[in-house]
């Protein structure tokens, strides 16, 4: 499959080497090598480091902690404290002048940082895995140090890059090539087990583009056909991690370009459910789709994002509800990176496709954990909004990461009228009492 | 920090703001960062709009008050060190370093917090926080959730209670010394009675 027109920076057999085992799934135990020459390399920068300037990364680590000093009490421990020894009055409410303190406070929190947006810029590392995009930028500690670091980018840019840019090419001219010569079959089981076999084929040779090393946990759980998986989403190469252990079903928008041709030929081999721009806008007209697609026992599990969003990993943003209508059986996944390879949240405000992919190759590699979680079904009295709390939660829970009530929409949108309603309510429950008739004349 | 200050070349007067503000050098440019994402337009000044978009900001009731403390009278757009000199009245006490010794009055001393409180209320910047516009904070921490009588009743109650010269408003002096009846735990103005009839709390 040597359709790219790029003069290849390996022999064919250095690239066969690497891509026989990607096909057929089983290792030459030359990664497993690499991540540990890789991980004890970084154990020693990072000890080198903290010798060094103990107190210097301190500072830097508390600059964002000392910059607020948050009390996050509830609102009515601080107002409490606030108010503290003045009695409360019998009429006319209980409410002071310094009440306004707190809100302002807050407000003034948020200003200067706040969790939505800290959630949608790369996690702070607080050690030196010697790459300078990393939050700490480089300092000179000694000489050794540097020297690995320039080793570092020299491997990285020069070595590492070219090939997986190589084998990103290859897995996806495979990708097409493979799925048009399989949709040429008639349909049969033969036909659908091609079809998983090219598509895992593919996914696991761009695993190996990105270094990617994937472990997955309690895959008896995995999603089975007919069900929809839901999954937290930080990065598109969440894809490729899901699909290297399965056959999923995009959801997706139609697009132009190389990426329309990619789908198309995916289409031929297995159905996805691709929608044209004009028919997302139309939320039956999407469930109604995904429901037959759903409802086809013979069709393959639906993989969905709902957050709608990439979100920095650190913690999961509200589900839209959608997915949840639908009355399928839901498989929750989540996906855990480790940012101590590679940051691999893709801020899309920051960083285009192209250039996101090319950061994603020069680094280090791809660490991170699936975790398959056991089937959940909307229950009784449950609406759809509660279910995908749950599924949230539990989501959250497994992958050690925070579970935020806002939506991942807010880095773009404003935020409801309803959320200001909640805490002037919360507030005036503390000022008039839950019940109004406690305050006359 | 040999890194930093590379960054801090961006900063215009980055030295004097240090001084004025009392942030140290990573906490400045922290805020220029933040400042700088804030920008969406990237027109090296905020306006309304921008800090709208900031979430927590968004739900907080006296939120537009907040926002339009930042711009002076008149002004549509807040520069990178009229946000910080702001910033500074609530720089934790912490970080206090007096930089050449000649600080009459740290920028974000209690006074000075006080003074940003007292201007969110006081909005025709007169001096004074009148009727009119303490009900109109009320109303927007309240919202909907209580009616007009209450609102009055608080509002009445409120005056009464800081009002002293009896001119139906609350001065700024009037304001620090409601503030000042909230002790410290070392104070027992609680266990003081002050009339027989309350004694023995």
């Amino acid at each position: 499959p040597k359709s790219t027109c790029l003069r290849f920076p390996l022999r064919p057999e250095e690239a066969l080497l690497i891509m026989i085992p990607a096909m057929f799934g089983f290792s030459l135990g030359i990664s497993e090598t690499y991540m540990t020459i890789l991980v004890k390399t970084l154990e020693w920068a990072t000890l080198k480091i903290q010798k060094a300037n103990a107190d210097e990364r301190t500072l830097k680590a508390s600059a964002s902690n000392g910059l607020i000093q948050r009390e996050d009490g509830s609102m009515e421990k601080e107002l409490e404290e606030l108010r503290r020894s003045r009695p409360k009055p019998p009429v006319g409410g209980d409410f002071t002048l310094s009440d306004c303190f707190y809100f302002t406070r807050k407000g003034i929190e948020s200003i200067v940082e706040d969790e939505v947006t800290q959630r949608f810029t790369s996690e702070e590392l607080f050690s030196w895995n010697l790459l300078t995009r990393t939050n700490n930028d480089f300092q000179y500690i000694s000489l050794k140090l540097t020297l690995v670091y320039g080793l570092g980018i020299f491997v990285r840019y020069c070595i590492l890059a070219p090939l997986r840019i190589t084998l990103a090419c290859i897995g996806l001219s495979w990708l097409v090539i493979g799925t048009s010569a399989v949709g040429l079959l008639p349909n049969s089981r033969i036909k659908s087990w091609l079809s998983e076999w090219v598509h895992v084929m593919c996914y696991r040779i761009c695993a190996r583009g990105l270094s990617a090393t994937i472990l997955y946990h309690n895959r008896e759980n995995k999603p089975k056909k007919g069900g929809i998986c839901v999954a937290n989403h930080t990065t598109p190469i969440d894809i490729v991690i899901l699909c290297n252990d399965g056959c999923y079903a995009m959801v997706g928008q139609v697009h132009g370009g190389l990426m329309g041709v990619v789908q198309r030929a995916m289409v031929r081999s297995c159905p996805h459910v691709w929608f044209e721009r004009a028919e997302m806008k139309d939320r039956h007209l999407v469930t109604k789709r995904l429901r037959d697609h759903v409802n086809d026992k013979t069709k393959l599990p639906i993989l969905i994002f709902p957050e709608g969003t990439c979100v920095n990993n650190t913690s999961v943003m509200m589900f839209k509800k959608g997915s949840f209508e639908i009355g399928a059986t839901i498989y929750p996944v989540a996906i855990k990176y480790d940012p101590k390879f590679g940051d691999a949240f893709w801020n899309s405000s920051k960083y285009s496709m192209v250039s996101y992919l090319l950061r994603m190759m020069t680094s280090w590699a791809l660490v991170c954990n699936v975790w398959y979680l056991p089937a959940m079904h909307q229950q009784e009295g449950e609406d759809a909004v509660q279910f995908a709390n749950r599924v949230k939660s539990a989501i959250a829970h497994q992958g050690g990461l925070v579970d935020l009530q806002w939506d991942g929409g807010l880095k773009r949108a404003k935020v409801k009228e309803t959320f200001k309603e909640q805490e002037q309510k919360k507030y005036s429950s503390m000022v008039v009492g839950d019940d109004s008739s406690s305050n006359s004349d | 920090m040999g890194s930093s200050s590379s960054s801090m070349d961006h900063i215009p007067n980055a030295e004097e703001l240090m001084q004025e503000t009392g942030f140290s050098a990573a906490h400045l440019l922290r805020l220029y960062e933040r400042f700088e994402f804030l920008d969406k337009d990237q027109t090296g000044e905020l306006r309304p709009e921008d800090f709208g978009a900031i979430g927590g900001l968004a739900l907080n009731p006296i939120g537009d008050r907040i926002i339009s403390a930042f711009f002076s009278p008149g002004q549509e757009t807040v520069d990178f060190p009229s946000f910080v000199r702001v910033l500074a009245h609530f720089r934790p006490n912490g970080t206090n370093r007096t930089r050449n010794g000649t600080q009459q009055e740290p920028v974000n001393s209690r006074t000075r917090k006080l003074k940003f409180a007292f201007q969110l209320y006081d909005q025709d910047r007169d001096g004074k926080i009148s009727r009119a516009e303490l009900l109109q904070v009320l109303r927007a921490m309240l919202g909907i959730q209580v009616t007009e009588e209450q609102l009055q009743s608080i509002a009445e109650r409120a005056i009464q209670e800081a009002d002293l010269d009896r001119d139906d408003a609350i001065s700024f002096d009037e304001f620090k010394k409601v503030q000042q009846v909230s002790p410290h735990p070392q104070t027992p103005t609680k266990e003081t009675p002050l009339h027989p009839t309350e004694g023995g709390r």
